[in-house]
């Protein structure tokens, strides 16, 4: 496999490493994003990683695959991995396929996952309290 | 029980950015056949299974998608062809866990579950077909029990 | 079958199609007074008069091109839809599909008696030709009303299908980020995927984080509405969201057990007020409800 760069950024929020994944992810991509992700989490020491995949449409096997593998060697460097925003058909789909990836958290938002490592977002915009 | 309405749409897979044309078109054409979110889903994902599966073990082919009519009404048939090796042992291959290449292990055997009819034709030596159906609306009254 | 002058049948369903044309008038009349006609047209008799000419012309149209005794034939099409609606109107005054058979039945006579009458213009081999075509015609048409009834009959059963999975499986927002459904009678697949599905997009449209499947209702749980609970569950949790499944009646506790089914890390509570109240003391945790085992 021929390794380039990702397209995808790896935001380091202070500790906490936000990816959020966009669109239609070629399989190169993917690879790409592990190595970077993984090269991230060893470089900064981080104690959480949050991936975002709100915005995807599917997720089959191999994409699979690749965010559990990211979660495995993540945690193996000290670093939880919680899963954002899976949509119900990308879920049903998953799980149709026996997938349940039991080695990763899950949340609803990017607020509630960084929220279980004490991360507090505060709302600031029109919404705020 | 269901036939081919119009000529088929080919696309090749020759390298790994070909699975997302196969993806593409799929999802296109199952949102224009009338497919449900959940439906699209499910169908586009085992396309996308078969279609890896087509260029890491047929050695590359093509994906060929049209829509087709049946019982429950409208729905879309895609077939990968490919003239590799032949799957050597199609029951073994669509269990649940087997892998050759590296994957889950679910490709063959979790795209079976994610659609309505699933057939393999396999020639040792003489390449593989695969089709897959699904219908637009599966579980329309017209398909009686299930 | 339709070659030229020198096929019997072919004269046959000519002298029809001729025969119906030239005594539309008189058959429809006739028809007007029969019961087929008379009980749905109530308002005036012309009205029914109209009607029997529609279906006179359409079997000519049908006769003239020989396919006598094909229900696709393109002569019967004009008339399809006042079929429809003659029939429903019978069948709701009560008629059995077999009773409004036999009144389309009795719609021939009015012809075969005008066929006879006509004989000085034909010859007697041709009027038994003719006789053949004439009653395969309206054997087609009995066919063609009884089909269209249980295809009405089809689309009202699929309608109230629809209905029914729509109307059984509300998503209610019980609290804040709290979504319950309560299930209710049998489980099919069909009905299992909708339920899913509801309760999936419930999640994301209230951003709940816990969703309560209450199954108090449900009369049996076999394995496979135990398969569809499960899978619903892992959905939910790919999705960021907690089930836990409550109202487990002591029966249905004893089936599952009996049936050996392993609800596996599936959180359950007996009745829906326990599960609420494990949802909200679990609101107040910090941590991920939706933590993987790695």
């Amino acid at each position: 496999m021929t390794s380039s760069p990702s397209t995808i950024p790896v935001l380091d929020l202070g500790g906490l490493l936000l990816v959020s994944i966009q669109g239609e992810l070629p399989d190169e991509s993917a690879i790409a994003l592990q190595e970077d992700v993984t090269t991230a989490v060893a470089n900064t020491g981080s104690r959480g990683l949050i991936i975002d995949i709100s915005t995807l449409d599917m997720v089959d096997s191999f994409l699979a695959r690749v965010l559990a593998e990211v979660a495995a060697s993540s945690l193996l460097l000290a670093a939880r991995t919680v899963l954002v925003g899976m949509r119900p058909a990308v879920a049903i789909t998953l799980v149709e396929l026996g997938l349940t990836l039991p080695g990763m958290d899950t949340a609803r938002t990017v607020t509630e996952a960084a929220a279980s490592f004490g991360v507090t977002i505060e709302r600031t915009g029109r919404d705020a309290p | 029980m269901s036939q081919a309405a119009q000529e088929p749409i080919r696309v090749p897979i020759r390298k790994d950015t070909d699975l997302t044309a196969v993806r593409q078109h799929v999802r296109a054409l199952a949102q224009r056949t009338g497919f449900g979110l959940v439906q699209q889903t499910k169908l586009v994902t085992a396309a996308s299974e078969l279609a890896r599966n087509t260029l890491l073990h047929g050695g590359g082919g093509a994906a060929e998608i049209s829509v087709v009519h049946g019982r429950t009404g409208p729905g879309l048939s895609v077939s990968f062809v490919d003239s590799g090796p032949g799957i050597p042992d199609v029951d073994l291959a669509l269990s649940d866990g087997y892998s050759t290449a590296g994957g889950l292990g679910m490709g063959l055997s979790g795209s079976k579950r994610l659609v309505q009819e699933f057939a393999i034709e396999s020639v040792p030596d003489g390449g593989t077909r695969i089709t897959v159906t699904s219908w637009a609306d599966p579980y329309s009254a017209r398909q009686g029990a299930r | 079958m339709t070659d030229g002058a020198t096929d019997p049948a072919a004269a046959g369903s000519e002298a029809v199609a001729d025969l119906l044309r030239r005594r539309g008038e008189q058959i429809a009349q006739r028809w007007a007074d029969l019961p087929f006609f008379q009980t749905v047209f109530t308002v005036t008799r012309d009205e029914a008069v109209e009607a029997g000419h529609a279906v006179v012309d359409s079997l000519s149209a049908v006769a003239e091109s020989g396919r006598v005794d094909d229900l696709e034939a393109v002569g019967f099409q004009p008339i399809r839809e006042q079929l429809v609606a003659m029939t429903a109107s019978r069948a709701s005054s009560g008629l059995s599909t077999a009773q409004v058979d036999r009144e389309v039945g009795a719609l021939r006579e009015a012809a075969l008696e005008l066929l006879e009458a006509d004989t000085s213009r034909l010859g007697a081999e041709e009027v038994g030709e003719a006789r053949v075509q004439l009653l395969t015609l309206f054997a087609t048409l009995r066919v063609l009303v009884v089909d269209t009834m249980l295809q009405e009959n089809q689309e009202i059963v699929l309608r109230q299908r629809q209905q029914l999975l729509e109307m059984a499986t509300p998503v209610i927002k019980l609290w804040d980020r709290l979504v319950a459904v309560p299930l209710i009678g049998m489980l099919d697949s069909a009905r299992s995927q909708v339920v899913m599905e509801n309760l999936l997009e419930a999640i994301v449209e209230h951003k709940a984080t816990i969703a309560i499947l209450d199954i108090t209702g449900v009369s049996t749980v076999d394995s496979l509405v135990a398969h569809h609970l499960m899978k619903t569950v892992a959905s939910a949790r790919l999705m960021g969201a907690e089930c836990v499944i409550s109202g487990i009646r002591p029966a249905i506790a004893q089936t599952i057990v009996q049936l050996g089914l392993d609800l596996g890390p599936v959180t359950t509570r007996a009745s829906l007020a326990d599960a609420l109240e494990w949802a909200l003391e679990r609101r107040e945790r910090k941590e991920l409800p939706t933590r993987g085992n790695p």
